[in-house]
């Protein structure tokens, strides 16, 4: 590694940014979390749809619960991509260089998401709009699920080891092909936390999606009680929240500890302890002596959503400190070669 | 210059580009802007017949569900995909410049944006919500008023990015004010705005009436009178296509005036620019004679004729897209940035100093003795693989044995060395060369060399950058 620590000063394209820069940063920030809400959203939804159906074969009423999530896939799924948009256009105009330099050093594998995606929406409207159709051939229909599923779990990956490469411009010259990026030593760290986040997240949506009075669920969920459901979208959440506590500081201490400050330390143990805050109402929920879980889902729904605010803002505060040496170098380069403080 | 460059060298990077464009082209022309309207009015319809004959009224609302479920399946995965698949695309095949033209056109693709959010909130509403709320005519009038916004919307997304493509084609703009207020009033904006509406319209109802055929094979009454309200419609937008078509074609070579010296009108471009007059043409021909039919012998006719509408207007299209993308060169942006990612400002320094000599990535910044034709590969990469591969299409070696010997041979050095300071002049599509004699001198060895030896030019995907000594730190 001592041998690729020379890093290439580019120029940076010598047009001013189209928005105040804070501005830019609280527009990329937000903008990326509401993308990865629906991502979050779909993703757990394809999981559950093919965990349930599997379970579905020995009780149907999970067969008929897999239906319910394999339906919202198709609306999460549509806000999820077009929910990117702003995201990658704030990244391109933000993170020119180094966006674009890590798109072109893991190309094969970037680009393979486009035929990727498509293939899976596909195969999800077919999974879905066929179901009484397999209806006598159960596992064939997973497995057409499963097709959808792990594209879904393999796109991240691709994702993480972009914007994870795009922060070390030092490391630029040793990678030889996009694996060669992916298996810095930090990128599965990142996406097993990016998993668990899905998952929390996925459970909560259960709870809300299922459990709100205008849910059929008399008509569509007769094997299940609402409280049922309500339990097992909690308990999901619970256990996967408790869980972070491995995989979140895995994360943090696999970042290249140079750029690690206390600024982000701060923000990301806030973060946690607003995570814990929330699994002490999760508690209160799925204890067996609370016979209506519910009454505190607004409140949990507003300390995750805090949590996830301040991860994403330390997400940001990392990715500044990590640059903001480079992107000095770059400026000076930048402004001499183009004679711009003329 | 400052990014690694991507690169195929079978296909061509322009190709990844024109295989995804295209097909998102398609799919939103005649999936979404073209065919949400029609799908609306037949919506609608039944709306009406249902006052007075529930059970014909019936019989349109099914048609209209069943046409957009096909649309909505494509156009939510294939159609959404294809577009982010541009902007992948963009980003890795030509960095520079669409890392330019997002900080000036920030603000329109913003506002694209959101009306895209819009746009999918709409469909998914649309589509989703209309078998429950089509026996309430309450109900179902507010649905086909989300019908019609989705409609509005639609093609809403395409009245701004036509601003963008019409920007990156004016001369001059760039130059005046960069600002985002000029990509709708340039010369092109209008001309191909009011081409791009009508020709969606006839391309969706090629579609639709396909489509038609198909699911009213078991009622050709009913087949009879939705294949008479298509070629209404394609009745009353083909004439908009040809007028629209015509401007458009005639505004060309006018509005190209500030990038062709007029004097010089080459024969490619010529051939080209001729051939969509032609497939204009052939459209309305095609599409007039289909209605026709569709019209008066609706049990007769076959999904051929439907189908070879659809091929004709979609290859109509191509056409124009492919002459647009004509009308562009030698520029990514007019008169800013050449095709290569290369700013006409910065041309003496290259010309002066060499291009090497300020490529942040380069195994030879220099030229030895001994490095001559790894020299050669690298202004390949920089100066020339935008457009040109090795051996693969557009090879630059097949470019230059066309060029000097057409009748087969070796490639002639002082002939190569000759003609690449010159070539911006002859071929008004080229860019001029960014780079200095020894340069033209190592990079016409390695085109030589390619000849005889072909061997494909990685792109950093494969084969990694290497930084120069001089801009690393």
């Amino acid at each position: 590694m001592l041998l690729f620590q020379i890093q290439p000063i580019p120029r940076d394209i010598p047009l001013p940014l189209p928005l105040p820069e804070w501005i830019l940063i609280s527009l990329l920030i937000i903008s990326f979390l509401a993308h990865i809400l629906f991502i979050n959203l779909m993703l757990g939804g394809s999981v559950l749809t093919v965990i349930f159906q599997i379970m579905g074969l020995k009780k149907e009423k999970y067969d008929k619960l897999a239906y319910e999530i394999a339906n919202t896939i198709t609306v999460n799924k549509s806000l999820a991509v077009v929910l990117g948009v702003a995201p990658l256009l704030v990244i391109n105009a933000l993170y020119t260089i180094y966006f674009y330099s890590a798109n072109a050093l893991t190309a094969n594998l970037w680009i393979s998401i486009i035929p990727l995606l498509i293939i899976a929406f596909l195969v999800t409207y077919y999974h879905k709009y066929n179901w009484e159709k397999y209806k006598g051939n159960k596992r064939t229909h997973i497995a057409i699920g499963l097709v959808a599923t792990l594209i879904f779990l393999f796109i991240p990956l691709i994702f993480l080891t972009n914007i994870n490469l795009m922060i070390f411009p030092e490391r630029w010259a040793e990678v030889r092909g996009a694996f060669s990026a992916m298996i810095f030593w930090n990128v599965i760290p990142r996406y097993l936390h990016f998993l668990a986040g899905t998952t929390a997240i996925t459970g909560l949506f259960i709870v809300g999606y299922f459990g709100r009075k205008s849910f059929p669920f008399e008509e569509r969920l007769s094997d299940f009680s609402r409280e049922e459901i309500k339990r097992l979208g909690y308990k999901l959440t619970f256990y996967v929240t408790i869980s972070q506590i491995v995989f979140g500081p895995f994360v943090l201490f696999t970042l290249p500890w140079g750029s690690v400050s206390w600024h982000l330390i701060g923000v990301v143990t806030t973060a946690a302890l607003i995570a814990s805050a929330a699994v002490y109402f999760l508690w209160k929920e799925i204890r067996p002596a609370n016979i209506s879980p519910g009454k505190y889902f607004i409140t949990i729904v507003l300390l995750l959503s805090l949590t996830v605010l301040l991860m994403g803002w330390g997400r940001h505060v990392y990715r500044s400190d990590t640059l903001a040496p480079h992107q000095e170098l770059m400026k000076v380069k930048t402004e001499a070669y183009y004679n711009l403080n003329d | 210059m400052d990014f690694p460059l991507f690169h195929l060298d079978l296909f061509g990077d322009r190709l990844l580009m024109a295989v995804i464009a295209v097909i998102h082209v398609i799919i939103n022309h005649a999936l979404a802007v073209g065919f949400i309207p029609l799908v609306v009015l037949f919506e609608y319809r039944g709306y009406r017949e249902s006052k007075t004959n529930l059970a014909e009224g019936k019989k349109w609302d099914d048609l209209a569900y069943k046409l957009m479920f096909f649309a909505f399946i494509v156009t939510t995965s294939v159609g959404a995909i294809t577009g982010v698949g541009i902007w992948f695309t963009a980003a890795l095949i030509s960095p520079a410049s669409i890392g330019s033209l997002i900080r000036v056109f920030f603000g329109a693709w913003f506002t694209e944006w959101i009306i895209f959010v819009l746009e999918v909130v709409f469909i998914m509403y649309y589509f989703l919500t209309w078998k429950k709320t089509k026996d309430d005519p309450v109900q179902k009038w507010k649905h086909i008023k989300t019908g019609g916004a989705l409609g509005i919307f639609s093609w809403l997304t395409m009245a701004i990015i036509v601003g963008i493509l019409g920007f990156m084609m004016d001369t001059g703009a760039w130059a005046e004010s960069k600002s985002f207020l000029d990509g709708f009033t340039n010369p092109f904006y209008i001309p191909q705005l009011f081409f791009r509406t009508p020709m969606a319209f006839i391309m969706a109802a090629s579609i639709i009436l396909f489509l038609t055929i198909s699911y009213t094979k078991d009622d050709i009454k009913f087949r009879g009178k939705a294949l008479k309200n298509i070629a209404l419609w394609m009745f009353l937008w083909t004439p908009h296509v040809l007028a629209a078509g015509l401007y458009y074609y005639y505004k060309i070579p006018r509005l190209m005036e500030g990038n062709v010296p007029v004097a010089i009108g080459t024969q490619r471009f010529q051939n080209w620019y001729e051939t969509i007059l032609y497939f204009l043409i052939a459209t309305i021909i095609v599409s007039m004679l289909t209605a026709v039919w569709a019209a008066f012998k609706p049990k007769r006719i076959s999904k051929t004729a439907a189908f070879i509408t659809i091929i004709i207007t979609f290859l109509t299209l191509g056409t124009f897209e492919r002459v647009r993308e004509f009308i562009r060169k030698p520029y990514v942006i007019s008169e800013y940035m050449y095709s290569n990612q290369l700013r006409v400002e910065d041309y003496d320094k290259y010309k002066f100093d060499g291009i090497l000599k300020h490529a942040i990535y380069t195994s030879t910044p220099q030229i030895t003795d001994a490095n001559k034709l790894e020299a050669g590969e690298n202004i390949f990469g920089l100066a020339c693989s935008r457009c040109h591969t090795v051996s693969g299409v557009n090879s630059i070696v097949t470019k230059f044995e066309n060029l000097l010997t057409p009748n087969g041979g070796d490639l002639p050095k002082d002939k190569i060395i000759e003609y690449i300071p010159v070539m911006n002049a002859g071929r008004y599509y080229m860019p001029p060369f960014p780079g200095n004699n020894d340069e033209i001198d190592v990079l016409a060895d390695y085109i030589i060399e390619m000849q005889s030896n072909p061997i494909k030019h990685l792109g950093v995907q494969n084969k990694g950058v290497t930084i120069s000594p001089g801009h690393a730190q």
